[in-house]
């Protein structure tokens, strides 16, 4: 399959890139890894008339330490997160849920801001980026602004990122000491998207849990924060009751649609599951952290 | 029909060129107009990982890349790693383990493999069977092919020069 015509842009700085967004319109689409996009083009699902490939612009790739966050390029490939000494020190969740996307040809071309831009509720990064409280730089032909991942996804492909916008950086506060985190996936083989996910970070203090963020992987449109879970594990032990009722409460906000990979009863239940998983992981890291 | 590009890059050590339109895959050119028939077109849809071809130091699914991003490109390909009528170690491990059976996902794993071993030269069978996992092989049952690599890892750390 080859996708339909276009045109190739490659500009070589984030203004360049902008300029040509602005001047091509609706027609023009970004190209980040094209892992998503392409395959799209190739079934008509997007035919645009222009690609605006951000591949030559250095200044989108990079991890680096600011303070107590990690900035993080949006042009930054899985691969490059996998393999980052710096995420595997202070962000560790991250290096883990990279290495659940895809597989290893596709996390070389794939990119964090791609996978979060897409809007795909099964992508991998979107629960990642609300269980870790981030921020995306957003820039525009206005300026740049900054917006928390949390209220960043509205439905099913689509975002606050305007069409004359470019995610240029993803921003993450390093979790306090005692913090641990877990992304827990069941899929049905490598490569496919969640059955159902659960990313979470929690920080321990005292024997109870003193803060939790939970976030679902492919269970509704948008990637979900599960609120009242988190709300009904802060200030209790982690123990087969509390890890029970907050599963429960995970469950009661998905609305998964039924597919190939199970029907929704089944996603609900495998969700519960995850979630359990995921705080019982991440609070055992927390205690050794 | 859109506007053409002249796309350059390095192959297997060569400089080449192809006239190209944007929306043409790296496959394609690689397949069609510069005679490389190694990497292989098995799903055209970068789950199988029979169109393997290394760039600039990554494992790319040339099914899923156009060809006009890979403009000053050092590329390898399954016929770039005999050297000198020498199989690499890899291909000799391939064979001598009995590492493949039709043979069709051989030039991608292989290809794939041997990013993998310069990137982790002592692999245990997890790291292999977790750096293997974009390739689908549908004949061999993957152990002969881990035995392949582990085999070739080996022989490569006794003599790195040939690697």
């Amino acid at each position: 399959m080859i996708p339909p015509a276009f045109e190739y842009h490659a500009p070589r700085s984030v203004a360049d890139a902008l300029k040509l967004l602005g001047d091509l319109g609706p027609e023009a689409k970004l190209l980040a890894g094209g892992h998503s996009l392409l395959p799209m083009m190739k079934l008509r699902f997007a035919e645009p008339r222009h690609l605006i490939d951000l591949g030559r612009i250095p200044a989108l790739r990079g991890i680096e330490q600011v303070g107590n966050a990690v900035h993080i390029g949006a042009m930054t490939t899985e691969h490059q997160l996998l393999h980052s000494p710096l995420l595997a020190d202070k962000l560790p969740l991250l290096v883990e849920g990279a290495g659940w996307i895809a597989d290893p040809q596709v996390r070389y071309k794939g990119t964090i801001g791609g996978d979060i831009s897409h809007g795909d509720p099964g992508n991998d990064h979107p629960a990642l980026m609300l269980a870790l409280d981030a921020s995306f730089v957003l820039k525009g032909p206005k300026g740049e602004r900054m917006v928390a991942a949390d209220g960043f996804f509205l439905s099913l492909y689509t975002t606050l990122l305007e069409p004359d916008e470019i995610l240029t950086q993803i921003r993450i506060p390093i979790p306090a000491a005692g913090s641990g985190g877990a992304y827990i996936k069941l899929k049905r083989k490598t490569g496919d998207f969640a059955t159902a996910a659960t990313a979470v970070m929690l920080r321990a203090q005292g024997g109870v849990v003193a803060e939790a963020r939970i976030a679902l992987t492919n269970a509704a449109s948008t990637p979900l924060r599960a609120r009242a879970a988190e709300d009904a594990l802060r200030g209790k032990a982690v123990d087969a009751a509390s890890l029970r009722e907050a599963a429960r409460l995970a469950m009661d906000i998905c609305e998964p649609s039924a597919d190939q990979r199970g029907d929704a009863d089944y996603k609900r239940a495998m969700c519960g599951e995850m979630t359990r998983r995921a705080i019982e992981t991440a609070h055992a890291r927390a205690l050794k952290a | 029909m859109s506007t053409t590009h002249k796309v350059h890059f390095k192959l297997n050590g060569k400089a080449v060129s192809a006239e190209v339109e944007p929306r043409e895959l790296l496959i394609h050119t690689l397949r069609e107009k510069l005679a490389h028939t190694g990497p292989h077109i098995g799903c055209e849809t970068s789950h199988c990982g029979a169109c393997t071809v290394d760039v600039d130091g990554m494992s790319l699914k040339s099914c899923t890349v156009l060809t006009v991003q890979c403009e000053g490109a050092d590329m390898v390909t399954i016929e770039g790693l005999e050297q000198g009528g020498v199989l690499h170690a890899l291909q000799q491990a391939f064979h001598e383990e009995h590492g493949l059976q039709c043979g069709y996902c051989t030039p991608g794993m292989i290809t794939r493999a041997w990013r993998l071993l310069q990137e982790n030269p002592n692999p245990s069978e997890q790291d292999i069977r977790f750096g293997l996992a974009g390739n689908l092989c549908r004949c061999t049952g993957y152990q002969n092919i881990i035995k392949a690599v582990q085999s070739a890892a080996r022989k490569l750390a006794a003599a790195p020069a040939t690697a």
